[in-house]
């Protein structure tokens, strides 16, 4: 596990590297949520100060974006995709199965911290529709009959943190 | 072992001396060096098509075929419904649903010169395509923005080169003046892919007319549409003629600078890209002094982060200047006042994609594909209820019957067709009596549809109008932005009108009220998401006002897919007494009855409804024929 300040350190890093420019804020963000699987009002604090602009700004910038989220993800990242052709396929139906197998709703964390479940629009893998993602990995051409033993898999394997 | 290109004739000269990297590709020779070239891009990688490359150079290696046989990436062939696709080149063989277990077969094949049967296409059950073009879903394509596609490697600079890569942009660079170039790309008729369909090349005359020291161009990568994925696709198969097509752009407006705005979600096109920016500029085709002319032209990558409404133009600059990505009003244009508050060109990658063939080939050459007012081709993406799902490319003029059943195969599982949704959230439905009109930017919007950015979801029997018009309308309340009151908070009561529809509280009034509410926002919008996004309902409205009916006034959904409004009961006389129902029922809703069903020995089962959840699980288990359970 990597302290704080490494993390923070990196981020700083990244800042540098873009000029501490205002205008690179969204890259920024993208950097911070990769190091710390969210976006926290600490993290949110430290990028407005050192690119200097308000937290606010920065908070705006935040809340606006789907992609940016200020709550903690699980180890394992369900992504359900709900695009037009995953959804006239029957996507909804893998959702509330994979609600129903963890007993959590969209945009919840298990309370072991193994899972979340999130919904995106379209990974552009239309063919395979319906279409989940787990931790990037995608599952397609899937029935909500699927959902349990694909979750399972996960379930079983050893913790991934270090 | 990068060489900077420095004049036209050392792009030339690598031209001549690596075209045959795919020179051997295209021409049939029985001993040139096979290639077997796999799908890379997202939705073959997902079946693992990128460790079959692994799996077939392992084996060409351990059998010391290295001289003979070489397995390579490409870009999307489109036909992504029976993917990985493989394609051996030059015998032109195309494979289908390729996998790692079938790497030897393939190995064997080559090298016996024999063919794979079992993995061709099969028309039918007898006739199996061996070639690409006998399968009749390339039979009525034409590639244009994706020509590269399928056929170099994209990450390899040498194979772009080989197909003509930066000649274009020689030519403009060398031979015409900048007012030359827009003419030409005026005269091709090309219209912007990505939306309303704006003829581009008075788009660039309109940033080239503003006066100012500094100009952008800038690619519309944030391909939003849910269901629309010819965007990604292209940056993956083919980057540098997006890449080439942006630096041309720039020549003629007199920009210096290009961004690339891009979803996070795209991590490969993201890839591919970062590589075609490098080698280029490598190479001298990008950066500073391209091939050794006193032009100069940058191109930097920024992230989109989940936000449908920076595909809007001036929302897009904002977002890329690192601030919320909300429109601003028109005028003043990009092209007076775009990023940085300096004039911007923004076209979208697929538009880019037809700017180097227009440039090399002749605008009379483009200009002759397509009908009178949309010209060349346009890609589809082609999804939903319908068999053969994938990327399809046609000429401007192809019928929508021409797309669904010559290409798509007809509706999937022999269900009847309903309707396309074109345009996506802003688009509409069309039907049965707009199949055989020819598809260009005025014939759909003319339906009460529109072109959008090429979504073609393809919906059947089973698929319920307002249920979808509802899905869109989902889509765009959590997507609306919120800064103007018409879409934020008027999407949101027609949203709120369609849900007590599809729970069966709807009235006729409300139907009213949806169209009211649909002109205000229409008219009132700040930005084309707003304006657009009643598009679905008002569409819906028009083709199935009687499916709406039903709902308010019968309180039934036809297409049996609202549940709040479907029933499930079993036909005694049709029951079989075997109890599969009851057994799989989730909420023990199914009990045995004391009177008789088909077999006079064996006692019906019945549904109490008040316990029943709808989940229709009784109806996919239930074993008798025909079906028991009717809904």
């Amino acid at each position: 596990m990597r302290t704080n300040e490494e993390m923070f350190a990196e981020l700083d890093a990244f800042i540098e590297s873009v000029g501490s420019d205002p205008s690179e804020m969204i890259a920024i963000l993208h950097t911070a949520q990769g190091i710390f699987g969210y976006l926290p009002m600490k993290v949110q604090k430290h990028i407005a100060d050192r690119i200097g602009v308000n937290v606010s700004q920065v908070y705006g910038v935040v809340t606006f974006y789907s992609f940016f989220t200020m709550k903690p993800k699980g180890e394992n990242v369900i992504s359900i995709c709900l695009g037009t052709a995953c959804f006239v396929k029957g996507s909804d139906k893998l959702l509330a199965a994979c609600e129903k197998h963890l007993g959590i709703r969209n945009g919840e964390t298990t309370a072991d911290g193994r899972f979340s479940i999130t919904t995106l629009r379209c990974v552009g893998a239309c063919a395979l529709a319906p279409v989940m993602q787990i931790n990037g990995k995608t599952y397609g051409n899937i029935t909500e009959d699927d959902v349990p033993g694909i979750l399972d898999s996960y379930m079983n394997r050893e913790s991934a943190a270090v | 072992m990068s060489e900077k290109l420095t004049s036209r004739q050392d792009l030339l000269d690598m031209y001549e001396r690596v075209r045959v990297l795919v020179d051997n590709k295209i021409n049939y020779d029985p001993d040139t060096k096979r290639v077997i070239s796999v799908c890379s891009c997202t939705g073959c990688a997902s079946q693992e098509s990128l460790e079959l490359v692994d799996k077939l150079n392992e084996i060409i290696a351990q059998r010391g075929l290295q001289d003979r046989i070489h397995a390579d990436i490409t870009g999307c062939f489109g036909f992504c419904a029976r993917g990985p696709i493989v394609k051996i080149y030059p015998d032109n063989i195309f494979y289908v649903q390729v996998h790692e277990e079938h790497a030897e077969s393939i190995i064997d094949s080559i090298v016996n010169n024999t063919v794979v049967d079992e993995l061709l296409y099969k028309i039918t059950p007898r006739e199996h395509a061996k070639h690409q073009n006998d399968i009749p879903f390339y039979g009525k394509q034409h590639r244009i923005a994706l020509h590269k596609a399928g056929l170099i490697n994209p990450e390899n600079f040498a194979e772009c080169i080989a197909t003509r890569g930066y000649q274009a942009l020689a030519k403009v660079l060398f031979d015409m003046n900048p007012i030359q170039v827009i003419d030409e790309v005026t005269k091709s008729g090309l219209r912007g892919r990505g939306g309303a369909g704006f003829p581009t090349g008075k788009k660039w005359s309109f940033a080239r007319a503003s006066n100012s020291d500094k100009k952008y161009i800038i690619c519309n990568a944030d391909e939003g549409d849910p269901g629309a994925f010819m965007d990604r696709s292209i940056l993956e198969g083919d980057p540098h003629s997006v890449l080439e097509a942006m630096a041309i752009a720039g020549y003629a407006i007199g920009a210096d600078e290009g961004e690339i705005y891009i979803r996070a979600e795209y991590p490969l096109a993201i890839k591919r890209l970062r590589i075609a920016i490098k080698d280029a500029e490598e190479h001298g085709c990008l950066g500073d002094n391209i091939l050794g002319t006193d032009f100069s032209f940058h191109i930097h990558i920024k992230y989109g982060a989940g936000a449908f409404v920076c595909g809007e133009e001036t929302a897009l600059i904002h977002s890329i200047e690192g601030h919320r990505g909300e429109p601003t009003l028109k005028p003043p244009f990009p092209a007076v006042k775009g990023l940085n508050g300096k004039p911007t060109n923004v076209n979208n990658v697929e538009t880019w994609a037809n700017v180097p063939t227009i440039i090399l080939d002749g605008a009379e050459k483009f200009a002759a594909i397509g009908t009178e007012r949309s010209k060349g081709t346009k890609v589809f993406a082609l999804a939903g209820k319908v068999n053969n799902v994938g990327l399809v490319e046609v000429p401007m003029g192809t019928t929508l019957r021409e797309i669904i059943y010559d290409i798509g195969g007809g509706i999937k599982n022999g269900k009847k067709f309903k309707a396309v949704q074109t345009g996506g959230p802003s688009g509409g439905c069309l039907t049965e009596k707009d199949l055989d009109t020819p598809i260009d930017y005025d014939n759909l919007v003319e339906r009460g549809s529109m072109m959008g950015s090429g979504g073609m979801i393809v919906l059947d029997e089973d698929d319920c109008a307002v249920n979808i018009a509802k899905f869109y309308l989902e889509f765009t309340v959590e997507e609306s932005c919120g800064k103007c009151t018409p879409c934020r908070i008027g999407n949101k009561r027609m949203l709120e009108i369609l849900e007590r529809i599809t729970e069966g509280e709807g009235t006729m009034e409300d139907l009213d009220r949806l169209e009211r509410l649909a002109v205000t926002i229409r008219d009132g919008a700040l930005c084309a998401l707003g304006q657009t996004a009643p598009n679905p309902v008002l569409s819906t409205l028009k083709n199935f006002r009687d499916e709406y009916i039903a709902h308010v006034v019968d309180k039934k959904c036809p297409a049996g897919s609202c549940k709040k409004l479907v029933s499930f009961s079993i036909d005694p006389s049709l029951c079989l007494g075997c109890g599969m129902c009851a057994r799989n029922c989730p909420v023990e809703a199914i009990h045995k009855t004391d009177r008789p069903g088909k077999n006079p020995r064996l006692m019906a089962y019945e549904i109490d409804a008040g316990t029943c959840v709808k989940c229709g699980t009784c109806l996919t288990v239930c074993p008798a024929k025909p079906q028991a359970i009717k809904k």
